[in-house]
């Protein structure tokens, strides 16, 4: 079974600031991480390679130094990653970038096929959870977004059933392959490679692909130019207005006791539903 | 894991990667472990970076090392709770071609060394923790044992370039555990200004960078210090005292970054500064005697780990630098030789040091720490007495300057008598020499 897992580099949004005056992202200083929500399309991936063998590559597009992201998920346990960089892929949306990406993967699969895609559910810089569907859609596949389970594979007849999240309940869904998986978060926990994952992932060769050698022909597809997503207007939500403010008490209790009588009193609905709640409704 | 390296260095900090680079680069088959994210993550420091000892080991580090400003003023401040009295030295001279001092941001600093230990040959392993060292049948050190599975690596040496608690070292038995008196607490944050305003505010331009270290009643008659630092656009702004005083005190770091920052002298200079960054470090300061030892059968020992730091003058990751790069020299020329990694052997990594300005400098204050510990008038009656003074001389009220020395004089002999005064002299030329 080959998995080709897309995952992306994304600023530590737990330290990243706006800045004040132009509203932009400032990335300058902020650590990167790999997209959290990748990781549990990562490891559901390296559970179904350990299950039934074969191998899983990673796929990222980005600037040269998102190869560290890359290297990273081989030192988790990836077999073999492929780095899509150049300057005509500067200033893609989520258009291009499944453009991008799906002709990369079709590459790949010209030399071994591909029997699964997985991707983050979505990006915790971009948010749009579009990039898996539109990965999917260029590709033909099977499209299972919001995966909890995948509860059974069976290579030889190439069928997956999987628990798929919806609104208001849980789908149960049988597909065939080949397909595309993105997981919902908290459904596994990312593993803690071995010390021999890490050497490999330390000396190993990133295979480091150009639009060209990613078999992209038409470039007007790719970076700003494909992108018709325009920004209108970026703002950063204000700071409440409500201001932390201390209570008085003596003792653990009466301090307690004086937290809560202040909470209710900012919050009366809070209140009743808890009223409710404990009286059983 | 069969694989066996020349030398394990445990830790990415200074003395690591001065190590590792050195090594890699003779050659050297070398494997470097560290617990962080990356090179530099878990780093703290004021931070100062003195070109000299990083020259030694990568001569033109100034091509592309991420440089904030280089020094070209340096202040010396003793604080009461009003004033400030203080040294300034600025010269032009500073201004050279290859400059003596920078500020830097510690984890991009570390970050660009460990691609040159990359690019020399190294092999980079992070976010693994070495959980102890593994040792033959007659207790040489004959690799690591990290928390990955099949995590067992072996190699000739092992150098413990782990920081200032360095477990390994204690664990190994190499070590006592850290004593509060001999080692800091220091708090900083990182206040960001614009650029134009820093340059405005510390009166220099371009690449120009000013340090102020500061001593006096900011630190509440405990042994400590406080500086700021200007980066490109950002001020580190710090203090640190003894963990012992802390103890003794009940006093708490951020409060006492508090009490700094809204200092009057202080607090003009930080103003309209958004801060991002918040950091804490323990630093090791016990100085001379404080160093164990730091060789044995297939170890040696560097850096804070090894407590190589000079809390009077502010050095200590030259020092790390220095350290590291003199055990790889060690092994290198063991390794030239033929020679095994015994304890014997390794002897040499001591005298080098012994020759070095790191033993000689940390031998001269030997008796400093204990003194400071002993002596914390210096840090709560004479910033007082000193500013009492100056207040009293530059203030034209009419009072003759006969009367006003007579006032200036009595003002010392009230707080600390003639013997006492005369005491404090001897002992800290003593301390000094």
């Amino acid at each position: 079974m080959h998995i080709v897992v897309c995952i992306k580099q994304v600023p530590d949004s737990a330290q990243i600031r706006v800045h004040p005056v132009t509203n932009t992202i400032m990335r300058q200083g902020v650590p990167t991480i790999i997209n959290p929500y990748d990781l549990f399309s990562l490891e559901e991936a390296l559970r179904l390679r350990d299950a039934f063998g074969g191998k899983v590559t990673v796929l990222t597009m980005g600037p040269p130094m998102a190869e560290d992201s890359l290297r990273k998920a081989l030192g988790i346990g990836a077999d073999d990653a492929v780095l899509l960089t150049d300057r005509f892929f500067a200033g893609s949306d989520t258009l291009a970038t499944s453009f991008a990406l799906a002709t990369a993967i079709q590459k790949i699969m010209e030399t071994e096929p591909v029997d699964m895609v997985f991707a983050g559910k979505q990006t915790i810089d971009g948010d749009t959870a579009q990039v898996g569907p539109g990965i999917c859609c260029r590709l033909g596949m099977q499209q299972l977004t919001y995966v909890q389970k995948v509860e059974s594979v069976d290579p030889a007849k190439r069928e997956i059933v999987v628990h798929r999240r919806s609104e208001g309940g849980v789908q149960v869904l049988k597909t065939s392959l080949p397909c595309m998986i993105t997981m919902l978060e908290g459904t596994n926990q990312i593993r803690y490679g071995t010390m021999d994952d890490m050497f490999r992932a330390a000396r190993a060769d990133v295979r480091v692909w150009s639009a060209a050698a990613a078999g992209i022909e038409d470039m007007t597809r790719c970076g700003l130019r494909g992108s018709p997503t325009v920004v209108k207007k970026v703002f950063a939500p204000k700071a409440r207005a409500q201001k932390a403010r201390p209570v008085d008490g003596e003792g653990a209790e009466a301090l307690a006791a004086a937290a809560i009588e202040a909470i209710f009193a900012s919050q009366p609905k809070l209140e009743s539903d808890l009223l409710k709640q404990s009286a059983g409704y | 894991m069969t694989e066996k390296f020349d030398a394990i260095v445990v830790g990415a900090g200074p003395s690591g990667n001065a190590a590792a680079y050195t090594m890699a680069k003779a050659g050297l088959k070398v494997l470097q472990i560290e617990r962080g994210e990356y090179p530099g993550s878990k780093n703290v420091q004021g931070a100062i970076l003195y070109a000299d000892a990083l020259e030694k080991i990568i001569p033109d580090f100034r091509e592309d090392a991420p440089l904030e400003r280089h020094i070209i003023e340096q202040r010396l401040w003793m604080l009461d709770d009003q004033s400030y009295m203080g040294t300034h030295y600025r010269s032009d001279k500073f201004n050279e071609e290859r400059p003596n001092r920078y500020t830097i941001i510690r984890a991009q600093i570390d970050k660009w060394f460990s691609k040159k230990v990359k690019e020399a040959g190294a092999l980079v392993i992070c976010e693994t923790t070495v959980t102890d060292l593994l040792k033959d049948a007659a207790g040489k050190v004959i690799g690591v044992r990290t928390d990955r599975e099949n995590g067992d690596i072996f190699a000739d040496v092992v150098v413990l370039c782990d920081g200032v608690n360095s477990l390994l070292a204690q664990r190994a038995g190499f070590r006592a555990e850290l004593k509060p008196e001999h080692v800091a607490l220091a708090v900083k944050e990182m206040h960001f200004l614009p650029r134009d305003v820093i340059d405005e505010r510390f009166n220099v331009k371009g690449e120009e960078g000013v340090v102020i270290e500061i001593a006096g009643t900011v630190t509440s008659g405990m042994v400590g210090t406080a500086f700021i630092y200007t980066n490109g656009e950002s001020l580190a702004v710090g203090i640190g005292c003894l963990v012992s005083d802390f103890k003794k005190t009940g006093e708490t770091p951020y409060a006492l970054l508090e009490r700094f920052k809204n200092h009057p002298s202080i607090a003009p200079l930080l103003k309209g500064s958004e801060v991002k960054e918040y950091a804490a470090h323990l630093i090791p300061e016990g100085g001379y005697k404080a160093i164990p030892k730091v060789y044995g059968d297939g170890w040696m020992i560097c850096g804070d780990a090894g407590q190589f730091v000079n809390a009077l003058h502010r050095e200590g990751s030259n020092m790390a630098m220095t350290t590291g790069r003199l055990a790889a020299e060690t092994v290198m020329a063991l390794k030239e030789a033929g020679k095994p990694m015994t304890d014997a052997n390794l002897a040499a990594y001591r005298r080098s040091l012994e020759e070095s300005f790191v033993i000689k400098d940390l031998k001269k204050y030997k008796d400093l720490p204990e003194f400071l510990h002993k002596n914390t008038q210096f840090f709560s009656d004479y910033p007082n007495l000193l500013s009492k003074a100056a207040e009293t001389w530059f203030r034209v009220d009419g009072i003759d300057k006969k009367t006003k020395e007579g006032q200036m004089v009595r003002g010392f002999v009230k707080a600390r008598g003639w013997r006492g005064l005369l005491g404090d002299a001897v002992k800290l030329a003593r301390a000094w020499r």
